[in-house]
């Protein structure tokens, strides 16, 4: 490995480690990040000379901490004495590894505070916890780096001013915050999966993997928690079936026409026993399956299919009566109506569809598209065909929507 | 401990029941809200809270110049201006957002939750 390829790696296990600790040491996210970059730039200048140190997070987390103590005694010469001494008294804490852990558990509750702004949330904690660099969520995300930096440092400073606090919230509170993470990774996860860029690649997978490393890294911390489990299952099945997502011509394939063989076995098999385990757990009284739980069983039903044919529709009907429980949303009940369809035929999922107000939502345009073609009514679904296409702003989805509209007229 | 400034809002004149519907819905809110600053001050957190005039009634007063030039109205041109405000303390902004949810409820209104600048 060399010394670059160390250097990386070093950087995707530790970043969020160090900023964790140096934030719990020293009470200042803007010091803490500043301090890591630094020690990593340095590890890049030194390294390649002296050599790979033999604990290399150690190194990085010692050299961020002696950054800090020299930046903070230089601040504070006319401060109060007493305080320096301290900090030079504790030049490197041996933390036990509990308490590292909780150190990016609190960091990822106060990136993810529900005071702040969603995009926000998602800049600090791709930053933060992911350790990507200012440019880099910029160019994920398709706005200006000049933005992503301003929302970075607006979030710093209101969780300096406001007192976010740094902790892991109390019992009462933990499920609803806990969901609120979930909700920032689920939308890092979401843009990557179904690109917003009509000019870019359709599927990012720079960032449904940094959704992966990062909902993993929160399963880690919190085993127990069945909706980080459902999350985490849920990606992982979705981000298997990437390879047979889009075709060579750059078209989204859909799951039924996907080719099964080109699903990455592992990645279904690690999403399904996460599934198992959840089922186990909540049929042993361990809680309620939350929304994240009853998708990934969905995406559990789907993977174990030897093709569209073989799935089980009814159990699939059965997880989307659950979810609009939970979730009595348009959206859900749409994607529900997808289900009925193979059930209970197009006629009634069509008329399910046709009750629902989802104005401007291209989804809903092409699932009606795909409902009346079945039908044989054609007219009517190049017009929903055309709607759709018109409403979608991804690149892959429009060439699918369009070639499905150009077959109907051979028909 | 932080210090916050809890503010609500309301139109720029205040009618006779404060925009509430009825003269029991008002007197109702309020005593809600005195119960609410009674359970500030046990948890030591109240530090001070009122309600304020209309804001047709205030006046811009710019001294910098030799004479004060005043002006009759608000500084600012809004929809809507400060009604009131409780200054309050508390540990952090998880705290503080507890408390103001209880604020609103009470008061029958949102409320805006900004930290003092600490020097």
């Amino acid at each position: 490995m060399s010394v670059g390829e160390a250097i990386t790696r070093v950087h995707r296990a530790e970043w969020a480690r160090v900023v964790a600790s140096l934030t719990r040491r020293f009470g200042d996210l803007d010091l803490a990040e500043e301090m890591t970059a630094e020690a990593f730039a340095v590890a890049v200048e030194r390294w390649p000379t002296d050599g790979v140190p033999p604990n290399p997070g150690a190194w990085i987390t010692t050299t961020a901490n002696r950054r800090a103590i020299d930046r903070l005694r230089r601040e504070s010469r006319r401060d109060d004495k007493q305080q320096e001494a301290q900090m030079l008294h504790d030049d490197v804490p041996a933390e036990p590894r509990g308490a590292v852990e909780d150190d990016r558990l609190r960091l990822m509750f106060a990136c993810c505070h529900p005071a702040l702004a969603m995009q926000a949330r998602v800049a600090l904690t791709l930053r933060m916890v992911g350790g990507l660099s200012v440019p880099q969520i910029a160019s994920a995300f398709l706005v200006p780096e000049a933005s992503v930096g301003q929302r970075i440092t607006r979030a710093k400073a209101k969780i300096k001013a406001a007192r976010i606090p740094y902790r892991v919230p109390e019992a009462e509170d933990l499920p609803a915050r806990t969901t609120g993470v979930l909700t920032v990774l689920f939308l890092v996860f979401n843009e990557g999966y179904l690109s917003s860029d009509p000019a870019g690649e359709s599927v990012r997978s720079d960032l449904t993997l940094e959704a992966i490393r990062l909902t993993r890294l929160l399963h880690a911390l919190l085993p127990t928690d069945g909706e980080v489990a459902g999350l985490l299952a849920l990606m992982l099945m979705i981000e298997a079936r990437r390879p047979a997502r889009v075709s060579a011509t750059g078209e989204l394939v859909s799951l039924d026409l996907q080719d099964r063989a080109a699903w990455d076995a592992a990645l279904v098999r690690e999403g399904q026993a996460l599934v198992r385990a959840r089922v186990a757990a909540v049929a042993a009284g361990d809680g309620r399956a939350g929304r994240f739980q009853v998708l990934a069983a969905m995406n559990a039903v789907h993977t174990s299919a030897r093709d569209v044919t073989d799935t089980d529709w009814s159990q699939v009907v059965r997880l989307y009566d659950q979810l609009v429980r939970l979730d009595p949303s348009p959206v859900v009940a749409l994607n529900r109506a997808v289900a009925v369809a193979e059930l209970d035929g197009p006629e009634v999922a069509l008329a399910l569809v046709d009750r629902l107000t989802l104005p401007g939502y291209h989804a809903h345009h092409a699932v009606r598209a795909d409902l009346l073609r079945r039908l044989g009514r054609s007219a009517e679904a190049r017009a929903a065909y055309e709607t759709a296409i018109g409403l979608s702003r991804n690149r892959a989805e429009t060439a699918s929507l369009t070639r499905r509209r150009d077959e109907l007229a051979g028909a | 401990m932080a210090r916050y400034l809890m503010s609500v809002f309301g139109p720029a004149e205040q009618t006779e029941l404060y925009g509430y519907p009825t003269r029991e819905a008002m007197e109702e809110s309020m005593a809600e809200t005195g119960a609410f600053n009674e359970r500030l001050q046990e948890q030591g957190c109240f530090v001070f809270a009122d309600g304020l005039a209309s804001a047709t009634t205030a006046t811009v007063v710019d001294g910098r110049g030799d004479e004060p030039v005043l002006t009759d109205g608000p500084y600012l041109e809004s929809k809507e201006y400060l009604a009131g405000f409780w200054v309050i303390d508390a540990p952090d902004l998880d705290v503080a957002l507890k408390l103001a949810a209880e604020g609103s409820k009470a008061c029958r209104g949102p409320v805006e939750v900004r930290p003092f600048a600490v020097m």
